[in-house]
């Protein structure tokens, strides 16, 4: 036989008795893929920043036809629940409880100063203990107010006065819909944790169980031994992945502007860093219980804290910003984002396929020398 | 040897079990508090620095005042001027710019004359969290320069204004709601950690045979094998809660006692469902699995980032049964808004109950689980 051949022949080896052990534990099936889909559907709908029906407790200390109009005016937005309240202690008692998020209070002076002097104020107290929350109400409720200053305006016969008027335009998702990022990032998520999870104990397990001397009085090369562990995971993570993909489009209705090729192969790049990482836990760890200990701490927070998922990273401090730069699901929420909403943009998708692309090499790399030292040792 | 002792000598073993082992020692120490120092500066709603490109035809006074005091602000960084429509779209697709601020040419000319003059702004919506937090900026700011544009020009202001005030977080510091929350996921991590996998490792090594066979009681091996997830828990729980409050400066509004009965009560329910999951493995992989598909649910739907009352009814009922959801509230009650034991109660129970059959069903598998 030509060295090729055998090679090819102890390679082939090698993925055989991975893909054996692997249909033999049934987890690691259910691993990849019943995982990305229950988490997926659970975070999918489960993980919003869409605010809707906020209770808010409304105060009219003298009702008239200009407060009913503002009160109309909650009613009529889909982000409020707007519930009476005799008085402001029965309100804030209301607040204190946690049953209503907010309280909106009309003294009774309300309309004489709106008619009269027009510096009327409505009083506002929004809970502040979920600073994002209540920045985002504030926001609605201005929305409100501005609505209503028209109209009021309009039911005097006058037009109000605006000098600058702000016209935004959102771009990419002009909804708002908060789902269209998150479930994108989602998948970044959900994936480095497969991925971390599926090799992170393979080789602690082979060598727990001695098994691993076994291997290593068997002519296979330590590249092979590498090779041969990732080809079966990396084919089940594909499956995993391409499933989750299929349930943004479909199940969650978020739009894919980009091309599907590009994102396959960035996805096959990130489960591969992913594999990588695990397998290179694996190594370095002592036995399962470690290297389990490990892929736990250093795969899911930080792939949900530090990824740009849901923290914007150009907002954290510049030294983090530094350490971001070492959590790989970085790049791929920045490709998965950018290829979903926005397209094929090329500069996006190309560097950050490149940091990928490093990381990659980075830890298959370390991986296979961690692998030898052992062997020596 | 009495219940006492033999609990005693289980604890300790198991204690040691824990912590003899070097590199599972570092695990334990380490990276949770690079994490708690690494998220609590990173996890932030609070957007600084918005990077912004700003396309004005008009050149005037007034649009320069308006462009000044929107890159005078902190939350916005000024990244180029541009002087063309062509400009705006690589600039956005790019993200080198989250915001385009166009003012028209006859932007002033409107101001003076007293119409609406429109200032467009484009915001790349690939986040919309913080797309719709630097509408919310820009917002603010341009509410401000119509007040005083009015004022200046003796036009007449809206009638009613609005006047927001945000209690228990006066400056809508989101670090102060996500430290207290890392508190709680972080607790949660390191606990399951330490409970996930005792029993599993003990069953795969052959050990948990043996322990079956001497006369301890399930209970008592049940207690001792709690007593390392709550002792380390107890202790990492409370060097955390004092980096959040010295080094993170979050106001500690509350009362402490109440923050603790609360983080003993959760630490019990953690444990109990991190022995739950380790009996019902065979094999440690899958008591990392286990411990897996309970923390990363468990933390994401707990409230800590995103909002419980956002999530759909279903979702919403799933809830109740994570206790990291109760005891965010307590931390967060407790640390903002100054709560004691009678207006957290409803948070208290919860967690007992679930700490109970946890710990039951764990101590039952013990017996019933045997291959």
């Amino acid at each position: 036989m030509t060295p090729l051949a055998t090679r090819r022949m102890r390679l082939r080896g090698m993925i055989r008795k991975e893909s054996l052990q692997i249909l033999r534990d049934p987890s690691s099936i259910a691993i990849a893929f019943v995982m990305p889909v229950v988490l997926l559907l659970l975070f999918g709908y489960g993980v919003s920043l869409d605010a809707r029906n906020v209770p808010l407790a409304m105060v009219v200390e003298q009702a008239d036809a200009n407060t009913a109009s503002l009160v109309g005016a909650f009613q009529h937005s889909e982000y409020f629940d707007p519930r009476p309240f005799e008085n402001i202690q029965a309100a804030q008692q209301a607040f204190d409880l946690r049953e209503v998020f907010g309280i909106v209070w009309l003294r009774n002076d309300f309309s004489r100063r709106l008619l009269s002097q027009g510096d009327a104020p409505i009083g506002v107290i929004v809970n502040g203990v979920d600073a994002n929350q209540a920045r985002i109400t504030e926001g609605y409720i201005q929305g409100v107010w501005q609505t209503w200053l028209v109209d009021f305006a309009r039911s005097q016969g006058v037009e109000l006065q605006v000098p600058v008027v702000l016209e935004p335009r959102i771009w990419f998702n002009a909804a708002v819909r908060s789902r269209n990022f998150l479930v994108p990032g989602l998948i970044a998520v959900i994936m480095t944790l497969i991925g971390a999870m599926l090799t992170s104990m393979v080789v602690a397990r082979e060598w727990e169980r001695g098994t691993m001397e076994a291997l290593m009085v068997t002519p296979i090369r330590i590249g092979e031994m590498v090779v041969g562990k990732l080809v079966p995971y990396f084919l089940l993570g594909m499956g995993g992945m391409l499933l989750s993909v299929a349930m943004a489009l479909w199940q969650f209705d978020v739009p894919l502007r980009g091309s599907f090729w590009a994102l396959t192969a960035a996805s096959a790049l990130f489960m591969l860093v992913a594999l990588g990482m695990g397998l290179l836990i694996s190594v370095v760890a002592k036995n399962q219980f470690v290297a389990g200990q490990v892929s736990i701490v250093i795969t899911f927070l930080p792939a949900f804290i530090l990824s740009g998922f849901i923290f914007q990273i150009s907002s954290m401090p510049e030294a983090i910003q530094v350490i971001t730069h070492i959590v790989p699901a970085r790049y791929y929420v920045a490709i998965l984002q950018t290829l979903f909403l926005a397209g094929d943009i090329w500069p996006i998708v190309l560097s950050n396929s490149a940091a990928l692309l490093v990381m990659m090499l980075i830890f298959l790399g370390l991986a296979r020398r961690k692998f030898h030292k052992r062997l020596d040792a | 040897m009495n219940t006492l002792q033999r609990i005693l000598a289980l604890a300790i073993k198991e204690l040691l079990a824990v912590l003899r082992d070097k590199q599972s020692r570092i695990v334990l120490i380490g990276p949770p508090i690079a994490q708690l120092i690494i998220f609590g500066y990173a996890a932030t709603f609070d957007l600084n620095d918005i990077p912004l490109a700003v396309y004005n035809e008009d050149r005037s006074v007034p649009s320069r005042e308006l462009v000044t005091r929107i890159t005078g602000s902190p939350h916005f960084r000024l990244i180029t001027a541009i002087d063309h429509d062509e400009q705006i779209t690589p600039l956005i697709d790019n993200r080198d710019v989250l915001v385009v601020l166009h003012l028209g040419p006859r932007f002033s000319e409107y101001l003076k004359r007293g119409k609406p003059a429109p200032a467009q702004v484009i915001i790349d919506g690939r986040n919309s969290n913080t797309a719709l937090l630097t509408l919310g900026y820009l917002r603010t700011i341009f509410t401000d320069f119509n007040i005083e544009w009015s004022h200046q020009h003796g036009l007449r202001g809206p009638p009613a204004e609005l006047q927001i005030r945000p209690w228990y977080n006066e400056n809508l510091l989101s670090r102060w709601f996500i430290v207290p929350g890392i508190v709680g996921l972080l607790t949660l991590v390191i606990t399951t950690i330490v409970t996930g996998l005792s029993v599993a490792r003990e069953r795969e090594a052959g050990t948990f045979d043996q322990l079956l066979v001497t006369p301890m009681r399930p209970v008592e091996i049940l207690i001792g094998k709690s007593f390392p997830g709550i002792l380390i828990g107890l202790v990492e729980g409370t060097f955390i809660l004092l980096v959040a409050i010295y080094w993170f400066e979050v106001p500690l509004r509350g009362s402490l006692g109440a923050l603790y009965l609360g983080m003993f009560l959760f630490l019990l329910s953690a444990v109990g469902i991190g022995l739950m999951i380790s009996s019902l493995a065979v094999t440690q992989q899958q008591g990392i699995l286990g411990a897996f598909l309970f923390l990363v649910p468990s933390v994401i739907l707990s409230g800590f980032a995103t909002p419980i009352s956002n999530m759909p009814e279903i979702v919403q009922q799933m809830t109740y049964v994570n206790p990291l959801r109760y005891f965010l509230i307590i931390l967060r009650g407790v640390f903002l808004e100054g709560d004691s034991y009678d207006l957290l109660f409803n948070q208290y129970w919860p967690m007992a109950i679930i700490a109970v059959v946890t710990l039951a069903v764990a101590g039952w598998l013990f017996r019933h689980r045997m291959n």
